[in-house]
Parts: C-alpha cells; sequence; structure tokens
C-alpha cells in the first residue's frame, strides 16, 4: 500500500484508509471525465458558435430525448455505484472487530485523556500496538468534540453524556496528527494529540512502566515534559504572557490574590490542591474552567509539576 | 431627446416620485429591489472585510493578526453575515423583487405592502445580528451547535434572534413571490411559457416558506434554552444537543437550494440571451428545480456522518443525497446543449454564467464526495467542506448573482458599465476565486480542520497561497465597485434591450417607468422563440406603433 | 393610473390588480401560504414533543395529571365556539349584514380574552407550585426521569399558542374596527375572511394541543 501519501491524501496508515482512498479517487476520477466533457463541450460551442456580427438564427433541435435519458442514465448508475460502496466501508467502519482492545477517550476543553484497560493512562499521547485492532471508548466532560486521525481516516464525535465508539487498526508505526474537529472554543486550534504506533513489545513496555522519569532526568525536567503532554501548557503559559490561566513564571513564592478577595502565599500544598481540585480557590480575574487532574495524575507526576513550577524562577 | 422619450424619462421609477421619503415609504418593487440592493452590498462588503482578515490571520501557522478568541469572533460573523445577510436574499430580494414583476409582464408583486415591510424587517434584523459585534460578539460558528453555545459567554442572543427575524423577512418575499408567480402573469402567459427565472424563483419560493419556520423554531428553542436553561438541549438536564443538529440542517440544507436555485434560473436567462437560441429542454429544467427542491427536504442528515446517528439514517440520507446531482446535472448539460448551433456573444454577464458553469460543476461533484459515507468519515469538518461550500456558494451563487448584475444594470439604472474593465475584474476574481479556494480541497482532505485559528506546520505553504489568492480576489472586487460606481454617473445611456433579449422586462424602457409598462402585457410570444422572432425589429415595430 | 375604475363600490381594489376577483384570490392564496409556515412553525414544536414523549413515556403519563382537565376542556369548548363566531361574522358580512358582523366579531373577541383569563390561572397555579421549565423547575412529585421537560415543552407550545391567540386579538381588533368605519361590504370583506382563516387556525392548534398535553393516557 502507498504509504507516502498523494497530492490529496495524507499516506495511510490505517487498514480502512485503503478502501477510503479508492473511493476517493474513483469519485474523482468520475468527477473529472464528466467536468472534462462539459468544460470541453463549452468551450468548442464557445469557440466554434461565436457570433460574428448580427446575430443568426439556428435551426438546432431544442429537446431530444435519448440524449436526456443518457445523461440521466450515466450519472444514475454511477452514483449507485458510489452510495454502495460508501456504505459498506462505512459499516464496516461502525462494526468493532471481536479482538479489539479497549481504550477510553475522555475529551475536554481543551486536550484528550486516555486510559487503557491495564491501568495506564495519557494525556494527548495515544500509544498503541501496530497491527492490532483498538476500540475507542468516547466521551466528553464539556461540550462536543471530535476525534480525528488524519492519516486513519477515522472520525468520531465525542459528545457529553453519552457514549460513542469508533476503532481503527494502525499498520505502520509512526507518530501521527490526532485533531479535534468539531469547534469547541478559544483552545479548539490546539486541542492536538499524537497518536503514536509502536510495536508489540515496545506497547507492552510503556504499559509496565507507565509513564515516568527517563533516565537520568532530573523531577524538574520532567516535570516540563509533563507541563506539555498533560496539556497545561494550553492554559498555563511559562513566560509571563496572559492565558486561559495564569502563568507559571516566578509563581512559587508569591503572594496570590484569590476571587473571593483574600491572599494566599504560593507554596507546594497550595500548587497541589490548585492541581488536584482547581475549584477549591479561584484566582481573581480567571473564571473556574480548570478541569481536575485527580486521578489523571499519579502522586509522582504532581511532584514533578510542582517542581517544575517551582524552577521558574526567572524567564527561561 | 425627442419630447415623448423626455417625458419618459422622467417618469422612470428612479425619479418619479422623487425624494428621499418616497423611496423609503415606496411600494414599487423596483425600488424595494434597489433597496435591498444595498442592504445585501453593504452586507457582503462586510463579510468580505471578515473575509480577508480571517485569510490574513491564517497566513502563517501562528498567531499572526488575533488571537483564537478573535479568530473564532470573525468566521462566525463572516459565516453568519455571508449567509443570513447576504446570499439567501441576496437574488430573491433584490434581483428577483426587481425583475419578477417585470419577467411575467406585472405592475407589481401581489402584496406591495408586505414587501416593503420584508424590507424593513431585513434591515431591522440585520441590526440586531450586528448588534452583536458590539455587545462583544459572538463565537460559535454559524451554525450555533449546542451545547457549547448556550455555554459560551458571548452574545450568542443577539446573533441568533437577529437570524430569527431575518427568517421572516425571507418568508414574507417567499409568500409574496408565490402569489405573485400564480396570480399575476399576463394574460397568454401559461405555466411553460413562463421564463425559467421565474420558475427557479418559484421553487426558491417554495423552500422559503417551508424550511424557514423551522428555523425559526430552532433558534427560538436555542435562546430560551440559553436564557432560561429550559434543557431541551442541554445533556445535563436530559436534552439532547444533537437533536439541535437535526432541527437545525432541516433548514439549513434546503437553505443552500434558497441560494443555488435562483443562481440557476439566471444562467438559464444568460445563457439562451447570449446564444441567441432558444433554451435546450426548456420542462426539464423547470421541472428540475421543483425536483431539487423536493429532494433538499430529505437529506439533511449528510451534514452528521459522524455525530453518531443511526447507519440506517445515514444509508437514507447519502442515497438521497446523490439523488440531488440528478436534476443538478440535467440542468448542467441542457445549458451547454444550449450553447450548441447558437450564435454565442461573449459579453460579461455571458462569461460570468461560463465561470459559473465551470465553478459550480467542480463545486457540485464535491458534493458528490461528500455525499459518500465512508469518504466523508474523513473529510468532515475539514477544509475540503470549506472549499465545498465556497465553490458551490462563491462559485456558483456569487458567480450568477453578478452575472445577473451586469445582465440587468442596464434595466436598473439606465446606464452601460465598461465592458473592458468588467472583463479584467472577472478575470482577477475567478484567477483569485481558484487560487484561494482549490488550495483548500488539497490542505482539507490530507487533514487540516476548520474552524482553526493556528494549525500545525504541515499545511503552511497551501494556507500562504490561499492567503495570496484572496488578495487577487479582493482587488478583483475593487475594480468592480469602482466600475460600477462609475457607470452609475457617467456611464452611458444603456437602450431598452442591449442583449436583445426576448423576455418580457426588456419591453419597457430602461430604466422602466414607474409603473412598468405603457400597456397591458399580453404574451406574443415564448421567452425564448429566437427561432421565430428577432426582438430588435420587434421593439422597432413597437415603436413605430406607439408614434402613430 | 387613471385607467382604474371611477366606480366608487371598487375603491379597495389596487392599482396593480386588474379584477377584485384577482386581488380576492391572491390574498387567499398569499394567506393559505402564510398558515402553511405557522403549522411548519408548530410543527418543529411538535417533533421536539414527540422526541422527548418517546424517550420518557411514564414521565410524561406523570406530569400530565398535574394539569386541570376540566379548565382545558372548557377552553377547548371556549375555541371552538370563537372560530364559529368568527365563521358568522364572515356569513353576515357577505350577506351584507354589517350589525351582525359586529357582533359576532365582539363575541368572538371576548371568547378570546375569556381563553386566555383561563390560562392566565393554570400559567399561575403552575407557576405557584414550582412547575416551570428547566432550571426552574423546583416541584417534586412527579415521578420519572427529568419533568422539567415536560413543563419545557408544555409552556413553550402552549406560550406560543397563547401569543397567537393574542396576535388574533389584535386581527380582530383591526377588522373589527374597520367594519365599524363601513370599510366592507358584501363586495369585499377579504380582510374579515383572512382574520378568520387565521383564527381558525389558532384554534386547530390547540384542538392538537389540548389531547397531546391534557389527554395522555
Ligand atoms: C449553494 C450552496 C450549496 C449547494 C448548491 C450544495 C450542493 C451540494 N452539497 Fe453542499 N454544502 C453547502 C452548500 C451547498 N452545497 C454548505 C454551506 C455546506 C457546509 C455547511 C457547514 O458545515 O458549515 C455544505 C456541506 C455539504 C455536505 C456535508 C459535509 C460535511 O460536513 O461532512 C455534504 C454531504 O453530503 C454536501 C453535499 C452536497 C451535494 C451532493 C450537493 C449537490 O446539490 C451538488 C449537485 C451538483 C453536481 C453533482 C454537479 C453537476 C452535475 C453533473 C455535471 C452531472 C453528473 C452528476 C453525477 C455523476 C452525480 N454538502
Ligand atoms: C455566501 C457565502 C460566502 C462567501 C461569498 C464567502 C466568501 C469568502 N470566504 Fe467564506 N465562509 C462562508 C460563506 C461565504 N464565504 C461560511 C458560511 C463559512 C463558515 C463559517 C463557519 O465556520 O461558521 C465560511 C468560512 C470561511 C473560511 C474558513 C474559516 C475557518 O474555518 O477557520 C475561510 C478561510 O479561508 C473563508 C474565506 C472566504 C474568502 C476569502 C471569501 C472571499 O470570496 C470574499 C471576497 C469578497 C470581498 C473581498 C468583498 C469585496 C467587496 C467589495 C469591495 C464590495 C463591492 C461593492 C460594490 C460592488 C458596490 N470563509
Ligand atoms: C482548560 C484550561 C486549563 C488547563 C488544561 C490547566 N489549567 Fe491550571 N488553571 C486554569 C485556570 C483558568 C486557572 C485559574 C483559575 C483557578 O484558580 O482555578 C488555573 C490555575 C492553576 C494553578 C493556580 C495558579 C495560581 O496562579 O495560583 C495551578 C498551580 C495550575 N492551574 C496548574 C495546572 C497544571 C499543573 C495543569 C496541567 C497538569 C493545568 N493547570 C492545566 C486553567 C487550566
Ligand atoms: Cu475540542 Cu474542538
Ligand atoms: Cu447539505
Amino acid at each position: 500500500m502507498d504509504t507516502t501519501g498523494t497530492l490529496f491524501l495524507p499516506p495511510s496508515g490505517s487498514t480502512i484508509s485503503g478502501e477510503v482512498d479508492f473511493q476517493f479517487y474513483f469519485i474523482y476520477a468520475a468527477s473529472i471525465f464528466f467536468f472534462a466533457v462539459v468544460t470541453f463541450a463549452s468551450l468548442l460551442f464557445v469557440v466554434r458558435y461565436r457570433r460574428r456580427g448580427e446575430p443568426t438564427r439556428s435551426d438546432a433541435p431544442t429537446h431530444n430525448t435519448l440524449l436526456e435519458i443518457v445523461w440521466t442514465a450515466i450519472p444514475t448508475v454511477l452514483i449507485v455505484i458510489v452510495f454502495v460502496m460508501g456504505f459498506r466501508t462505512y459499516l464496516k467502519m461502525h462494526v468493532v472487530p471481536g479482538d479489539a482492545m479497549e481504550i477510553k477517550v475522555t475529551a475536554q476543553k481543551w486536550f484528550w485523556s486516555f486510559d487503557y484497560p491495564e491501568g495506564a493512562s495519557a494525556v494527548n499521547e495515544l500509544v498503541v500496538p501496530v497491527n492490532q485492532p483498538v476500540k475507542l471508548l468516547m466521551s466528553s466532560q464539556d461540550v462536543i468534540h471530535s476525534f480525528f486521525v488524519p492519516n486513519f481516516r477515522v472520525k468520531m464525535d465525542v459528545l457529553p453524556n453519552r457514549y460513542s465508539v469508533t476503532w481503527f487498526e494502525a499498520t505502520q508505526t509512526g507518530e501521527f496528527d490526532l485533531f479535534c474537529t468539531e469547534y469547541c472554543g478559544k483552545g479548539h486550534a490546539e486541542m492536538i494529540g499524537k497518536v503514536k504506533v509502536v510495536s508489540e513489545s515496545e506497547y507492552n513496555n510503556w504499559v509496565e512502566a507507565g509513564a515516568g522519569p527517563a533516565e537520568g532526568e532530573g523531577l524538574a525536567d520532567y516535570g516540563r515534559r509533563l507541563y506539555v503532554s498533560k496539556a497545561c501548557n494550553t492554559c498555563h503559559s511559562i513566560d509571563g504572557s496572559g492565558n486561559v490561566g495564569p502563568s507559571f513564571l516566578q509563581k512559587f513564592g508569591a503572594e496570590e490574590a484569590l476571587a473571593d478577595g483574600s491572599f494566599i502565599t504560593v507554596d507546594e500544598n497550595y500548587l497541589r490542591e490548585s492541581i488536584l481540585n482547581p475549584q477549591a480557590k479561584i484566582v481573581a480575574g480567571y473564571d473556574p474552567v480548570m478541569p481536575t487532574y485527580q486521578g489523571l495524575l499519579k502522586d509522582r507526576e504532581v511532584d514533578a509539576l510542582i517542581e517544575f513550577i517551582k524552577s521558574l524562577k526567572d524567564g527561561q | 431627446m425627442s419630447t415623448l422619450e423626455k417625458a419618459i424619462a422622467d417618469t422612470n421609477y428612479l425619479k418619479d416620485p422623487p425624494g428621499i421619503k418616497n423611496w423609503l415609504f415606496t411600494l414599487d418593487h423596483k425600488r424595494i429591489g434597489v433597496l435591498y440592493l444595498y442592504g445585501i452590498m453593504a452586507s457582503f462588503l462586510l463579510g468580505g472585510i471578515f473575509a480577508m482578515l480571517l485569510r490574513l490571520e491564517l497566513l502563517s501557522p501562528d498567531q499572526v493578526i488575533v488571537d483564537a478568541d478573535t479568530y473564532n469572533q470573525f468566521f462566525t460573523l463572516h459565516g453568519a453575515v455571508m449567509i443570513f445577510l447576504f446570499i439567501i436574499p441576496s437574488i430573491p430580494a433584490a434581483l428577483g423583487n426587481f425583475v419578477l414583476p417585470l419577467m411575467i409582464g406585472a405592475k407589481d408583486v401581489a402584496f406591495p405592502r408586505l414587501n416593503l415591510a420584508s424590507w424593513y424587517i431585513y434591515v431591522a434584523g440585520a441590526i440586531i445580528c450586528l448588534y452583536s459585534i458590539v455587545a462583544g460578539g459572538a463565537d460559535t460558528g454559524w451554525t450555533f451547535y449546542t451545547p457549547y453555545s448556550t455555554q459560551t459567554s458571548t452574545a450568542v442572543i443577539s446573533l441568533t434572534f437577529g437570524a430569527f427575524v431575518l427568517g421572516f423577512s425571507s418568508i414574507f418575499t417567499g409568500i409574496n413571490f408565490i402569489a405573485t408567480i400564480h396570480k399575476l402573469r399576463a394574460p397568454g402567459m401559461s405555466w411553460f411559457k413562463m421564463p425559467l427565472m421565474v420558475w427557479a424563483l418559484y421553487a426558491t419560493s417554495i423552500i422559503q416558506v417551508m424550511a424557514t419556520p423551522v428555523l425559526g423554531i430552532t433558534l427560538v428553542l436555542l435562546i430560551v434554552e440559553r436564557a432560561f436553561g429550559i434543557g431541551i438541549f442541554d445533556p445535563a438536564m436530559g436534552g439532547d444537543p444533537v437533536l439541535y443538529q437535526h432541527f437545525f440542517w432541516f433548514y439549513s440544507h434546503p437553505a443552500v437550494y434558497i441560494m443555488i436555485l435562483p443562481a440557476m434560473g439566471i444562467i438559464s436567462e444568460l445563457i439562451s440571451t447570449f446564444s441567441h437560441k432558444k433554451i435546450f429542454g426548456y420542462k426539464m429544467i423547470a421541472f428540475s428545480s421543483l425536483g431539487i427542491a423536493f429532494v433538499s427536504f430529505l437529506v439533511w442528515g449528510h451534514h452528521m456522518f459522524v455525530s453518531g446517528q443511526s447507519e440506517l439514517a445515514a444509508m437514507v440520507f447519502s442515497f438521497l443525497t446523490f439523488f440531488v446531482g440528478i436534476p443538478s446535472g440535467i440542468k448542467v448539460f441542457n445549458w451547454v446543449a444550449t450553447m450548441y448551433k447558437g450564435s454565442i456573444e461573449l459579453k460579461t454577464p455571458m462569461l460570468y454564467a461560463l465561470s459559473f458553469l465551470f465553478l459550480f460543476t467542480i463545486g457540485g461533484f464535491t458534493g458528490i464526495v461528500l455525499g459518500s459515507l465512508a469518504v466523508d468519515v474523513h473529510l468532515h469538518d475539514t477544509y475540503f467542506i470549506v472549499a465545498h461550500f465556497h465553490y458551490v456558494m462563491m462559485g456558483g451563487t456569487v458567480m450568477a448573482f453578478l452575472g445577473g448584475l451586469h445582465y440587468w444594470w442596464p434595466k436598473m439604472w439606465g446606464r452601460m458599465y465598461s465592458e473592458f474593465w468588467a472583463k479584467i475584474s472577472l478575470a482577477l476574481i475567478f484567477i483569485g476565486f481558484n487560487a484561494t479556494f482549490f488550495t483548500q480541497f488539497i490542505m482539507g482532505s490530507q487533514g487540516m480542520p476548520r474552524r482553526y485559528a493556528t494549525y500545525v506546520d504541515t499545511y503552511h505553504r497551501l494556507h500562504a497561497f490561499s492567503t495570496y489568492g484572496s488578495w487577487v480576489l479582493g482587488l478583483g472586487f475593487v475594480v468592480m465597485a469602482v466600475y460600477l460606481i462609475h457607470s452609475l454617473f457617467k456611464g452611458s445611456k444603456a437602450p431598452a434591450n442591449p442583449w436583445r433579449s426576448l423576455t418580457m422586462e426588456w419591453e419597457t424602457t430602461s430604466p422602466p417607468i414607474t409603473h412598468n409598462f405603457d400597456r397591458p402585457m399580453v404574451l406574443e410570444h415564448g421567452p425564448y422563440d429566437y427561432d421565430v422572432i428577432d426582438p430588435k425589429r420587434r421593439l422597432e415595430d413597437h415603436k413605430r406603433e406607439v408614434s402613430k | 393610473m387613471s385607467t382604474e375604475s371611477t366606480d366608487k363600490h371598487l375603491d379597495f381594489l389596487e392599482h396593480h390588480f386588474s379584477t377584485p376577483q384577482q386581488q380576492a384570490e391572491s390574498a387567499k392564496l398569499g394567506m393559505w401560504v402564510f398558515l402553511l409556515t405557522e403549522i411548519l412553525l408548530f410543527g418543529g414544536l411538535f417533533l421536539a414533543y414527540a422526541v422527548y414523549r418517546s424517550w420518557h413515556p411514564e414521565m410524561f403519563y406523570n406530569a400530565h395529571l398535574f394539569l386541570d382537565r376540566e379548565l382545558g376542556t372548557f377552553n377547548t369548548v371556549v375555541l371552538i365556539i370563537s372560530s364559529l363566531t368568527m365563521a358568522l361574522a364572515i356569513r353576515s358580512m357577505q350577506l351584507g349584514k354589517r350589525k351582525q358582523t359586529i357582533w359576532m366579531l365582539v363575541a368572538t373577541l371576548a371568547l378570546a380574552a375569556v381563553f386566555l383569563v383561563v390560562k392566565y390561572f393554570e400559567y399561575s397555579h403552575k407557576i405557584h407550585l414550582g412547575q416551570l421549565p428547566g432550571k426552574f423547575y423546583t416541584f417534586d412529585g412527579i415521578e420519572g426521569n427529568n419533568p422539567h421537560v415536560f413543563f419545557s415543552v408544555y409552556f413553550l407550545m402552549t406560550g406560543l399558542h397563547g401569543i397567537h391567540v393574542i396576535g388574533g386579538m389584535f386581527a380582530i381588533g383591526w377588522v373589527l374596527r374597520r367594519t365599524i368605519r363601513n370599510d366592507f361590504s358584501s363586495a369585499y370583506y377579504t380582510p374579515i375572511e383572512m382574520t378568520g382563516l387565521y383564527w381558525h387556525l389558532v384554534d386547530l392548534v390547540w384542538i392538537f394541543l389540548f389531547p397531546l398535553f391534557y389527554l395522555i393516557g
């Protein structure tokens, strides 16, 4: 199968993409054909029957039953073919293979989180084994989002208060973009994740280790990585610039005004509470929109994030 | 100027009766058409400015001029202004109002007061919509999907309420046209002697009166949901946000045919006139308008293939969607066949008609791509959709609208425009348009999602190219604005029938006298009988008779 | 244009129509199309009703027990009679009996007012109990899921209908005034006829609302 992609379609990475691509190009070719006929005929007539001087009268026929039947019938046949192909593939997209592994997907403003059957969890990074059907059981915490991986040709809306399901089987290892394609507000364009397709053994290692600090990585550096992978960066900057939430720069030790008018000094306990139970104390001037990370972060990860925030003393 | 001509010139509708007040309280369909024309042109300009800002922001992957919140308001307002304020009233309410009674030989539409009321409702609705800009903007997209639209803190109510009000304007125009077409045709004009533009307006009016009330009630539900939390669409209260999507598309899909059918009507007129030949397959074209209108009510679910509707529903919607392609195709083929052995004159309106043919076919075929279930799963909510609908709306409807505007311009104002500059402007628009939007097909099928204020680097070059294209496109419109405004003041005087057309609006003076015709009209020949009648000779005969 | 009749009886003929029939027929056609749009407007709400009732059939049943069947029946009768008086008003004008028309229109207006007064008592009772739409719902005592949805739909549909009753009263008031002013005759009474058509629609909608809300079972 083609893996480099074409002008119109990105490289294909799942079992379903071949069929979708074929249909895309089938309709494309049929369209080019009709388009060429229409364009060529119009241009030909324009050149051939161009008016010179006084208009001439024409005795050309003004209807032709045979012609009319032909140009109704051919498109009809074509669309029936296209319809049947499309419907069969669509059904396939909706019938999850029995041996699929199941991952729970939660969408919220504006990041994705994934829960694995083995208990691991991840944010904005979906790690899956290659050549293994994966079923996604998806729901949203707030508004409608949509799960889209162009390379896999899968897309499914993710709704609040309801589960939606889709599945795919990756055929290539590598990293692929994961987009949110249902408009969901300010961070919609940044609700981007990665799908990492790895070999079976790598996958097993990953699940076992859970994500953790790499060899020789300091806690603060690990926290810096989590800051990106857990999507803190969609709302918090580290350079002092404004965003949905307050910047982390020089946060530690600072005096903070809260929405209820009181003041607090930012220490480890406050940071911990802000992450795990953000609605408890709201910073003045901000909306209480930060999601709770209770259950999404392990203790070690919270420690690492706090360490990271502490390390942000000067602009770096 | 003979005294007769002088007298006629003074009774033309632009001057008689004079004064702003007489314009603002006019019951004359021609003046109301012109008032609408001002309204929609201003809206188009506003929507176009938003479009240019959108494109500028997308010039490079990261923030260029505005932040995400502002960008989101830009595309919402661009979409809402273009759809509700510009394109839906564009052909029916502005051009249609002007030409419909003239084309059927009537003195006015059936309900002139209702007509004027619909214009005021339009203005009121527009003001309410635009009030949302000062009230903090709206950032929901023109589709107002729940639950986002009930949760965001922006001025959604003002925008939706404005759209609700505009709906009445559209309904009233539709009612008026239906009654006019049924009851006010000149004696002798049977249904199959009507110009195809009239057929198209008739089919459009049917959709307007049948679909718009549903939008009205949907927006009311959205407003009360937002204002009072009644829980109909709110999942946390036992409501269903997807139900909203069904309601919305039940209107908004037929609405796209409100936009394209009258455009198709214009194209039928242009191609026949400038080929100086009887239209090919008159009845097929007429019936296909009604066919499209009918099927359009049964396909709304194709906007929701990935929203979790049942496979059975998706199947039915996909199947019916394809069937809209057949009557559209019939029209396209009939237009091409009309040119066969014609006597084709490449005046500006005809060039617009040819551009329409070219661009609408691309837009229509990409619609077929989207109707295919499996392919749509990949393409839904990407730039492929954005490209599709700009090809049909901008490449289709706007091209036909501009074609019609140039075609009836001499009749409206009694002045000609510069053929040379018109062609330059069309060339810029055509090239700029394709540069802007064809690239979007490519990036869309590559996976670029729509409504993104920033994007990943992969799409940088395509986005940049699209933005450059939009500058050429914008330049084309600036040229147009200049030569059209110039023509209003300095254009050469237009003859009664500059294109030698056979439909009735050309049998009165340019601009028409206040009561349209100087005699009661009776149908003497079909609208496209170029094989038996030469309009120029006919007009001379008539003049001779009058002066006798 | 001066070609129009000097005949005084044709004063009502507008300049762009050639005959009174044409004018009357156009008005009638326009009105019917308008009524169609009204039906579609309510149609959207009927659809919402159908969807939610099919999702929560028991809750709908339980909730409807809290509507006052007697008042509902009374109001139905009131509206049906008002439709009759409206029809009689038109009939009288056809026969040229202007006085009778005036009385019939007054009767219709009065019946409409009765309907609204009854509705007012029904509403205030519910507001008092907290049987309100959506987040305002504070009543408890109705079994089933999301009883507030029932009241959302109930208030929306009867509310929209109520607005139409008020609109109808304005229209009736207007033709009443014109009848008193002697604008109509047996040759020209189109506005009364149109108002009548509209009023029958208002009645008809209620005839659907009544069993759907008060008589579930
Ligand atoms: C003027 C407006 C207009 C018109 C005319 C059309 C015409 C069509 N549209 Fe389009 N459409 C829109 C405006 C329009 N559309 C808009 C605004 C949206 C997006 C809204 C949003 O989400 O914001 C949209 C979105 C949209 C979708 C949803 C995509 C998605 O969100 O996932 C689909 C899917 O089926 C679709 C299909 C079609 C089809 C099949 C036609 C057909 O009518 C086209 C028929 C024409 C032809 C096919 C060409 C001519 C035919 C021949 C030459 C004969 C040969 C034919 C065959 C072989 C079939 N459209
Ligand atoms: C009629 C409909 C219509 C028209 C004509 C246009 C015209 C244009 N549109 Fe738009 N567009 C929509 C309807 C339309 N659009 C809709 C419905 C959406 C979806 C919104 C949403 O997602 O909710 C959309 C979305 C949309 C997007 C996607 C945004 C996103 O998803 O993030 C983009 C991006 O490129 C875009 C660009 C443009 C451009 C460059 C033009 C250009 O063609 C504009 C050119 C026009 C001008 C430059 C004006 C010049 C006018 C004059 C100078 C006046 C002349 C005066 C006289 C003659 C008197 N549009
Ligand atoms: C959806 C946006 C969003 C995301 C994602 C997010 N936050 Fe927040 N955060 C906010 C907002 C808004 C506030 C301010 C209001 C409040 O105090 O709750 C905030 C406040 C905080 C505070 C208190 C800051 C102060 O100035 O006192 C900390 C600490 C914090 N967040 C840490 C994190 C960490 C760590 C993550 C990622 C693991 C994260 N946030 C992800 C929106 C977000
Ligand atoms: Cu989440 Cu868009
Ligand atoms: Cu559609």
